[in-house]
C-alpha cells in the first residue's frame, strides 16, 4: 500500500516535469492521472488498490466517533440513574487480530465503546486474549457480537 | 452567520460541560475503581473534545485558526483510554477488589491468586481480599 502512494506521488512529479509548471494545481491534476493509471494496473500489484485502504481508515474513524458518542450516552444513564443495578464483571474474549498495532487499536476500541474497558491482554499459542471489564454482564453476549461484527471487521479490512 | 455559529459553539461547549460534570459525578457514585474508571476514561474524554471542538469553531469564525486545538483532540483521543486501561491493570495487580455485586471474573482464573499486601501490611492472597 505505502509502495502504491510512493508511485503515485513519482507520476505526480512526472507530470510537473513534464509541464514544466511547478503549482499545487499541477501537482494536483498530476496525482489524479497516477490514480487513474495506478487503477488501471491494479492487478499487477501484490496488494489491493489502496483508496480501498484509505477509505477503510475513514470508516474506522468514523465509527469510533460514533460508538464514543453513545458510550457517553450511556454512561450518563448509569451515573444519573437513582438506583445501581448493574452487575460489572471481567470477561475474556478471544479476537482473531494478529499484529500488535491491530490489538492496540482493538483494545482503544473497546475502551470507548459502551460499558466495556480494557484489563488486560495475554497472548496464548497463538491466540490473543483480551480480559475485558463490563459494567453490565448480562449484556456480555451482545456487547461480544457488537465488537466482533464491527470493530475487529473494520480493523481486518484497513489491514488487508 | 456569525450568529449561527455563534450558538454552534455554545452548543459545543454546553455539551462538553454536561459530559464533564456527569463524568465527576459517576467519579463520586460509582462503587469501586473500575466502575468509576468508566465515567472517567469516556465521559472526560468526550468532555473535553467538545470544548476544544467549541474553542476552535469560536476562533476559527474569527479568522485565528489554530490547529494546535485540532492536534491537541487528536491526542486526547489516543492518550486517554491508555490511560483508563492501564490504572484498572494496575488496580487489579495490586489487588483492588471489585465491587461485591460483581458477578463474574474470569481473569482471575488466568493469573490465580496473586500475593499483594494489603492495607494492613501483610501479605494476602487476591481471593481473601476479594471476599
Amino acid at each position: 500500500m505505502a509502495f502504491q502512494i510512493l508511485l503515485n506521488l513519482f507520476i505526480a512529479f512526472v507530470w510537473m516535469f513534464l509541464k514544466v509548471s511547478y503549482d499545487p494545481a499541477t501537482f494536483f491534476i498530476g496525482y489524479l492521472l497516477g490514480l487513474g493509471m495506478i487503477f488501471l494496473m491494479r492487478r499487477f500489484f501484490r496488494s489491493r488498490f489502496y483508496l480501498r485502504n484509505v477509505w477503510a481508515v475513514v470508516y474506522l474513524t468514523l465509527l469510533f466517533l460514533y460508538e464514543l458518542l453513545k458510550a457517553n450516552i450511556s454512561v450518563v444513564k448509569i451515573v444519573l440513574k437513582p438506583k445501581l443495578d448493574f452487575h460489572p464483571g471481567i470477561f475474556a474474549y478471544e479476537t482473531e487480530l494478529k499484529n500488535d498495532w491491530e490489538i492496540t487499536l482493538l483494545s482503544n476500541l473497546i475502551t470507548l465503546t459502551p460499558g466495556t474497558l480494557v484489563v488486560d491482554v495475554f497472548e496464548e499459542n497463538g491466540k490473543t486474549i483480551l480480559y475485558i471489564h463490563a459494567i453490565h454482564v448480562p449484556d456480555v453476549d451482545e456487547a461480544v457480537e457488537g465488537i466482533k461484527n464491527t470493530f475487529e471487521k473494520a480493523i481486518l479490512e484497513v489491514s488487508r | 452567520m456569525t450568529e449561527i455559529l455563534d450558538i454552534v459553539v455554545l452548543v459545543f461547549i454546553l455539551i462538553g460541560a454536561f459530559f464533564s460534570v456527569v463524568a465527576a459525578i459517576g467519579v463520586v457514585r460509582l462503587p469501586d475503581v473500575y466502575t468509576r474508571n468508566h465515567a472517567a476514561s469516556k465521559s472526560a474524554t468526550l468532555g473535553v473534545m467538545f470544548i476544544l471542538m467549541g474553542t476552535f469553531i469560536h476562533f476559527a469564525a474569527e479568522d485565528h485558526t489554530n490547529t494546535r486545538l485540532i492536534l491537541a483532540i487528536v491526542f486526547i483521543f489516543l492518550t486517554s483510554p491508555v490511560g483508563g486501561h492501564l490504572i484498572n491493570r494496575a488496580a487489579y495487580y495490586t489487588g483492588v477488589k471489585m465491587w461485591d455485586r460483581s458477578v463474574r471474573d474470569d481473569l482471575m482464573e488466568r493469573v490465580g491468586n496473586l500475593n499483594v499486601r494489603s492495607a494492613d501490611g501483610k501479605n494476602r492472597k487476591t481471593d481473601e481480599l476479594k471476599k
